[in-house]
């Protein structure tokens, strides 16, 4: 990704908006593949679960959408300010 | 008797060498101890070391197998890349006692009976949190003070653990111990189980690694975790409940991950996780779970320390660690860009990278032994630490929106350290069988390329990245805040103290009733007896002369007309 900087005066890589769109729609491309590898690779099974046509890359995706959505709610009951610890008169 | 070199001895005498230099000569100096000890370490084969006959019992304060000589190895080149990194930005007191820390990781895992093992697990404690104090601020020397009660608590834990287990079964020697063995096995389980992070014992490790400096943090990712996962595995391999705290330390720290605004703070926690794949290893304790947990660990000190490499020359550049105060720094730091990435994509377990040939091990040993719920933990373990150290870590401090900052990229000394981790990340991802394989304790007969692995892999990865593009597209990502968020450390930090302070108000207005009532009592008492027998009482009144001389007087009249009539 941004190993192949290029600087031109002051605008770099992600400053133009294209340069995102072209890492977004690379990695849709890639994931669309990814998918679709699985009807027709015949991949070595150990676990039931892994027989379902895409399950790794489903499990991948809901994990990480429940990890986030959780882990948001846990603000509620844990977030404090930042000096929260801090011993009253310092900074 | 010796007649091999310790190499920790090596690293205390370099230690003391380093403390009398300064400058240039001083930063020399503290590089070249763990090239010369690597020397002498890289002679060692199985059966070396020495054995001593100490008030009637046998010790064996150095012992060389295949399992202490990995981690041995292991922490010389952990110890050259921490000294190399702090080249520019270490000072005496961090290569001293960061050499002082890493000689007490060596002699702990060169221990061949638990005394030993005892000493060098309090000097662990002793000598890494001088780097914590290292950072000089108010709330540093705070953390170090933590710090240092749990791991002299965790030592404590060991001694009275090597005690009764003595007691016990009259063995001292440091091998397989089982919790079978009595309360003392238990108890050093314990004491193992402290320095290793266990849930709900793991607060020291989030606490105080990112209050270090940035040489400071380096060094401690490498050693001290790592000491305890090279104790368990030696004394509980295969012990079950390990299998069950192993995966509870791969998923409850990546929700922490997620929501934690420090960056270093985001690593220690994704170290726990990474820790946590390694306890599930030593619980399944077959050839393959063994091989699999030192092998992570091993891939680990070398990307964890080159995260922590990243992100500390980050701080050393711009002064802060928040995400929330980060961003766009690939435009002024690109190297140290392109390096955290190679951390990240072995933290990750990419193909090609480290954490792709060692975690799949455990994982795949999981699976052998039909741990059917653990090892859907550990697939979303794995989804989880791409999500919050794969991505979110460079995103936030790399790329996202533009904070503005524009720093000098880091000193050329942590280039060169980085680059040495990222190389060797790289190297061991893809030439496995010809680096680490080769110094694992058991043959390994484990192929980590084959397409199955790669492709799922690959889809697990991806498909963790699309959510994160989603979630962060859909604006339901949660945003960086400047905020601090509670864990066990509460309890200690502000609940302890709450209820401390509570017991000793209690005690102080009740000590003022006491005082009160008690005094009212003993004050009226005191007043009856002194109304009665006091100055002014009519007991005690002094009467003037004159008025005696005039009842006299009148006495006197009395009885004179008395006397006439």
């Amino acid at each position: 990704m941004a190993d192949s900087l290029q600087k031109d005066e002051k605008k770099y890589l992600f400053d133009n908006p294209k340069n995102v769109k072209r890492v977004l729609y690379g990695l849709y491309t890639i994931c669309a593949g990814l998918f679709l590898i699985d009807f027709v690779f015949h991949r070595h099974v150990e676990h039931t679960a892994e027989r379902i046509y895409g399950f790794y890359g489903i499990y991948g995706f809901v994990a990480c959408v429940v990890l986030v959505l959780l882990a948001k709610e846990m603000r509620k009951i844990l977030m404090r300010k930042e000096n929260y610890y801090d011993p009253e008169g310092e900074e | 008797m010796p007649d091999a070199l310790h190499p920790a001895f090596l690293f205390f005498a370099g230690a003391l060498l380093v403390a009398l230099l300064r400058g240039k000569a001083q930063a020399l100096v503290a590089l070249l101890v763990p090239v010369v000890s690597a020397v002498f370490v890289i002679g060692l084969g199985a059966g070396d070391g020495w054995t001593v006959s100490f008030l009637g019992y046998e010790l064996q304060p150095f012992r060389v197998d295949r399992l202490s000589l990995l981690f041995g190895y292991l922490f010389h080149i952990a110890a050259f890349i921490g000294l190399l990194y702090a080249w520019k930005a270490g000072d005496t007191l961090q290569r001293v006692s960061g050499l002082l820390y890493a000689g007490s990781a060596l002699g702990a895992v060169f221990a061949g009976d638990l005394i030993t093992l005892f000493v060098f697990w309090e000097l662990l404690a002793v000598t890494s949190t001088f780097l914590v104090w290292g950072r000089r601020t108010p709330r540093s020397v705070r953390s170090g003070q933590r710090y240092i009660l749990i791991q002299i608590l965790s030592g404590l834990t060991l001694l009275a653990g090597t005690i009764i287990y003595f007691v016990d079964t009259g063995s001292l020697e440091f091998s397989f111990i089982g919790l079978e063995s009595g309360l003392g096995a238990k108890l050093i389980f314990l004491a193992f189980g402290i320095k290793c992070a266990w849930p709900f014992l793991h607060n020291w490790l989030t606490d105080s690694y990112p209050e270090a400096t940035p040489v400071g943090t380096v060094f401690l990712s490498a050693f001290t975790t790592k000491v305890a996962v090279y104790a368990l595995a030696r004394a509980y391999p295969g012990t079950e409940l390990l299998v069950y705290i192993g995966a509870a330390m791969t998923a409850f720290p990546i929700f922490f991950a997620v929501i934690e605004n420090d960056l270093r703070r985001v690593l220690a926690y994704s170290m726990i996780n990474q820790i946590g794949f390694m306890v599930v290893g030593i619980g399944i304790g077959s050839e393959l779970g063994i091989n699999g947990a030192v092998a992570h660990a091993f891939n680990d000190v070398l990307f964890k320390g080159l995260l922590f490499m990243s992100m500390g020359a980050v701080l050393f550049r711009t002064g802060t660690m928040n995400g929330s105060n980060l961003g766009g720094l690939y435009k002024s730091m690109p190297i140290t860009t392109v390096f955290c990435m190679v951390g990240a994509a072995s933290i990750s377990a990419f193909p090609l990278f480290s954490g792709f040939v060692s975690k799949s091990m455990v994982v795949t040993a999981v699976l052998h032994e039909h741990h059917n719920v653990v090892w859907f933990i550990l697939l979303f373990a794995s989804a989880g630490v791409f999500h919050h150290a794969g991505i979110k870590i460079p995103f936030f401090a790399f790329f996202a929106h533009d904070s503005g900052k524009r720093v000098k990229e880091a000193p050329k000394s942590m280039l060169i350290a980085m680059a040495i981790s990222a190389f060797a990340c790289v190297f061991i991802g893809t030439f496995p069988s010809i680096s680490l394989y080769r110094i694992l304790p058991f043959a390994v007969d484990y192929v980590p390329y084959t397409a199955t692995h790669v492709l799922t892999q690959c889809q697990i990865l991806f498909f963790s990245a699309l959510a994160f593009t989603w979630l962060k597209l859909s604006g339901l990502y949660p945003p960086e805040l400047r905020s601090v968020n509670l864990d066990v450390d509460w309890s200690y930090r502000k609940l302890l103290p709450a209820v401390s302070r509570g017991v000793y108000a209690m005690a102080k207005t009740s000590r003022a009733a006491i005082d009160a009532g008690g005094l009212a009592i003993l004050r009226k008492l005191g007043q009856a007896y002194y109304g009665l027998n006091g100055p002014a009482s009519r007991l005690a009144r002094t009467w003037p002369t004159g008025s005696i001389a005039l009842w006299a007087a009148v006495l006197l009249g009395v009885y004179l007309v008395m006397f006439y009539t």
